[in-house]
Parts: C-alpha cells; sequence; structure tokens
C-alpha cells in the first residue's frame, strides 16, 4: 500500500521547538498549528519537550512576585505626604 | 480586596493606606520595566519614583478609560524612553538582541543524518516533586535575573504576575509580536536552565 502524499512539509524538530510559544499563546497561523499537532502526534521527544516547556511556566507560576524594599517603601510614603501637603 | 475605582477614589482623598497598596502591588515591577530602556537600577528607581508622583499629581484627571495599571505602566515607559534617550540608548525593541536558538543546536542530528533537524538526545518530562522544590525554584530565579532587562520584564509580568498578553502590550507599548519573542526567549532560557539542573542532580 502506499502512503498518501503528504500535502506539506514536515516540520523538523529544530524548527517545531522554535514555535512552541506561538502555539502555546494560540498565535500560529492555521496550516502551521496543523502541522504543528501533526508532528507532536508522531513524536515522543517534541512531546517531552512541550511538556519540560509547560512545566516551566507551571513552575515559574509559583515564585514570589518581588516586593517593595522597606527603604524604597518609607521613601514614597514621604512624598506621598509631601503631595498631600501642597497648596493645589 | 478593593476594587480599582475604590483605590482611586480613596486616593484622591489623601488616604495614605490607599496609596501604600498601590506602592506594594506595582513598584517592584515599575522598578524592573524602567530598567528595559536605562542603564542602571539607581536610574530606574528614580524613574518609578517620579511616575507616583505623576500619578498622584494626576489621578484627578484619570477617567477609568485603561485600567489603572495600564495607564501607571504608560506613564512610566513614557518617562523611562525619554531618559533612556536622554542617557544616549537605543529604545530596546528596535535593536532585540541577535537569535539564540531556544535549544543548543547539538541536541539535533546534523544535516549528513537520515533525519536531519530531528532530536539526537530527545528530551524527558521533568519529575513533578522536583519540580516545585525551594531549590529549583532558585534555579529559575537566578536564571530569570540573568536575563536581558527586556526579556526579564516580560517573564516577570506574563509567568510571575500572571498579566495577560494583552496587558503586556498595552503596558509595555510592545507589538504583540515583539512580546511574543521576548516571552519565548525568555522561556526557553528558564526551561533550558531546568533542564540542565535536574540532569545534573
Amino acid at each position: 500500500m502506499t502512503q498518501p502524499p503528504n500535502t506539506y512539509e514536515e516540520l523538523s524538530c529544530q524548527e517545531l521547538v522554535e514555535l512552541v510559544t506561538d502555539y502555546l499563546e494560540g498565535a500560529l497561523p492555521g496550516e502551521l498549528h496543523e502541522r504543528f499537532d501533526e508532528h507532536i502526534a508522531h513524536c515522543s521527544g517534541c512531546q517531552g519537550y512541550l511538556a519540560q516547556m509547560r512545566a516551566t511556566i507551571r513552575a515559574t507560576g509559583t515564585l514570589t512576585p518581588e516586593s517593595l524594599s522597606p527603604d524604597a517603601e518609607s521613601a514614597l510614603l514621604e512624598a506621598f505626604r509631601g503631595w498631600r501637603r501642597s497648596p493645589d | 480586596m478593593q476594587s480599582e475605582a475604590q483605590l482611586v477614589a480613596a486616593l484622591r482623598a489623601g488616604d495614605q493606606e490607599a496609596f501604600r497598596k498601590l506602592i506594594e502591588m506595582y513598584h517592584a515591577m515599575l522598578v524592573r520595566v524602567a530598567r528595559m530602556y536605562v542603564s542602571n537600577q539607581a536610574t530606574a528607581e528614580d524613574v518609578a519614583a517620579e511616575t507616583w508622583l505623576a500619578v498622584l499629581e494626576g489621578i484627578d484627571r484619570f477617567e477609568g478609560r485603561s485600567s489603572l495599571k495600564t495607564w501607571l505602566f504608560r506613564i512610566l515607559t513614557n518617562r523611562a524612553k525619554t531618559r533612556g534617550i536622554r542617557e544616549g540608548r537605543s529604545l530596546p525593541f528596535s535593536a532585540l538582541e541577535p537569535d539564540e536558538p531556544a535549544v543548543d543546536a547539538d541536541r539535533f542530528h546534523g544535516a549528513d543524518h537520515n533525519w536531519p533537524g530531528h532530536w539526537a538526545a530527545a528530551p524527558a518530562g521533568f519529575p513533578e516533586e522536583r519540580l516545585l522544590a525551594a531549590e529549583t525554584r532558585d534555579v529559575i530565579e537566578r536564571t530569570i535575573a540573568a536575563l536581558p532587562p527586556t526579556q526579564r520584564a516580560v517573564i516577570s509580568l506574563r509567568d510571575v504576575e500572571g498579566w495577560s498578553a494583552e496587558e503586556v502590550c498595552n503596558a509595555l507599548t510592545l507589538t504583540e509580536t515583539n512580546q511574543r519573542v521576548l516571552l519565548h526567549r525568555a522561556r526557553s532560557a528558564v526551561r533550558a536552565a531546568l533542564e540542565q539542573y535536574l540532569e545534573e542532580s
């Protein structure tokens, strides 16, 4: 049995890794999105890569946002009181 | 949790607690974003402090057509850009840093192989229990801290603070494409660092 001819060129893994963010952001044009899905369905290496990327985003999301230093806070509050005292 | 409209009303009335709440929420991020445009940390802090004064002076004119957050970061980026230009710096997005591949080329088969561009050493998933360990988070934090300021700001807003792509584009006056390019480079760098760390140890 002969394989149906490919209607489009296959993506390589090296090309796919550069498209991962656009894929996750829903920004890949339709045809490219299909090629991405097609590739990932058959490639365990790229499935592993996509899983790593999702895990990376999840882990980054658990970081504590940077906080305000006490020095900066007191300087800003001082400026605030100065503004409140201003005549206008 | 106060609504934005309540915070704005309280600020207009001169309520210090409302101001404290806002600086706790946004000041550190303002400094980080300012650092995209100016050459050093002290100047970035300066620009952020000026931004708060501009906010206080302009709060009576704030009409709520954009969110307070967007308005605040717009004021900041305008000021930081002006300051950066005065310092003789070119705008960070007119010259995106040269393309670094997301994954080292030596992870893939070369052109002489049957499957060029396919994995030579395929990645496996990360072990979930180690992913959220304190040490792993340190690795992520250190990697983000070492990124160029533009990438650092975008990944912090998107993935640490949880802003939407649209909010980041609006606040930093970035095109959607540039926002994604910066996010892609930043996330790729963090992934690579995590992979290396989790494999080594």
